[in-house]
């Protein structure tokens, strides 16, 4: 039970991206075509999965018991950054299809706040869903970041089929390229308003 | 020479300005802005991170290899964000626990890094703070404006100074008026530019 209100509150109503406004460069920068959406995203779901397992380890295993924990920001960034290589590296050697699919975004990841953002929410903040507040197990961590990464894909996909369609229209001048693409963010998101008090 | 690091800070205001020229760092820009004071508040935080961290990767550039020069860019940064969590914990807790997640997230902030990038690693220190002082003001004074706009709006309120009695038009506050709000001021400054430009 506890697990579908995490997954259900990640993906629809603490959306990554319209609520929490976490890995807005890339839902902007790379949204202008459907199949790089889809890519993006798929990139992004690896990532901050793994990141996520490594890092909760890394806080509990090493940081905690040095009692060093100011140093989470510096530790994590580097564990995502090594780690991001390491996934191309491997993803290039066992499946050379995905890494042409996936390949181009992953450097792009390691700047890719929702990354850090999920790798320090599960450990910083208090979740409660439906019971009393408290810190996220290594089960409910995983389950979360993966969740989180289908709501990035979600938003993600949705945002980029809106503006494959925009494309196609007049846009006035002054709102040619990044602006009406915020607009329709905007709309997206109290689309996305809607799913509020679901969990 | 004073006139070119007087023209290297004010450049990152207008021309090159983060938010509304470049459309860097836009995760905080629209996260944090919902009163013009966390606003405000956020952009001090990293134009802290911007002047140190340039001076100091401008400072160590030459002795760092090419082929490591992201990750140890990073890692500076990442150092510099540590320090300012510590200061704004002892300093402003509230600030720091309304900001909350977004203050290490500065780590991430595209600006930070790309001025690294493109302006810190090839400029002398104090180029490099100068530049890093422009456009941490041009991202101060972008968040600032949008967070006042938000607030006027949302909550009938500035700086936290109330006008209205009653709420303000709540979605302001709200996520789809922070992506709206930088939508309209995007398009305002591009016209005011424009104009200039002429």
């Amino acid at each position: 039970m506890e697990y579908i209100l995490i997954i259900i509150s990640a993906i629809f109503v603490n959306n990554i991206l319209l609520s929490q406004f976490m890995g807005i460069c890339p839902f902007l920068g790379v949204s202008n075509k459907l199949s790089t959406a889809v890519g993006m995203s798929g990139a992004v779901c690896f990532v901050i999965t793994l990141a996520t397992l490594v890092t909760y380890l890394f806080q509990y295993y090493v940081l905690v018991p040095l009692g060093i924990e100011f140093m989470q920001t510096i530790a994590f960034i580097l564990i995502i950054a090594a780690l991001v290589q390491m996934v191309e590296i491997v993803l290039k050697k066992v499946s050379p299809s995905l890494y042409q699919a996936l390949g181009i975004f992953l450097p792009l990841i390691t700047t890719n706040c929702a990354v850090l953002g999920v790798a320090l929410m599960v450990v910083t903040n208090e979740f409660s869903y439906g019971g009393e507040p408290h810190m996220l197990d290594l089960g409910e961590s995983v389950v979360f970041a993966f969740a989180t990464s289908l709501g990035f894909g979600l938003a993600m996909i949705l945002f980029a089929g809106l503006r494959e369609q925009i494309a196609l229209n007049k846009v006035p001048k002054a709102f040619r390229g990044i602006p009406i693409a915020l607009v329709t963010a905007s709309i997206l998101a109290m689309a996305f308003m809607g799913f509020s008090g679901l969990v | 020479m004073i006139m070119g690091k007087f023209q290297l800070i004010t450049k990152g205001l207008i021309k090159e300005n983060p938010t509304f020229v470049l459309l860097l760092g836009m995760c905080p820009t629209l996260a944090t802005t919902t009163s013009a004071i966390n606003g405000m508040s956020m952009g001090l935080a990293t134009l802290f991170v911007l002047v140190l961290s340039n001076m100091a990767i401008s400072a160590t550039a030459p002795y760092i290899p090419d082929k490591v020069r992201i990750p140890a860019y990073i890692v500076i940064i990442a150092a510099f964000v540590t320090i300012l969590q510590f200061i704004m914990q002892a300093f402003t807790p509230d600030i720091y626990k309304t900001l909350g997640l977004f203050i290490p997230l500065i780590v991430v902030n595209c600006i930070v890094l790309g001025r690294a990038e493109a302006f810190a690693n090839k400029n002398s220190v104090v180029d490099s703070a100068c530049d890093g002082l422009g456009i941490g003001l041009g991202f101060t004074i972008a968040l600032t404006i949008l967070g006042l706009v938000r607030e006027l709006l949302g909550s009938g309120s500035a700086f936290g100074h109330k006008f209205i009695s009653g709420d303000g038009i709540l979605v302001f506050v709200l996520a789809p008026g922070a992506f709206m709000a930088l939508a309209y001021l995007i398009v305002l400054f591009k016209k005011v530019t424009a104009k200039k430009g002429e």
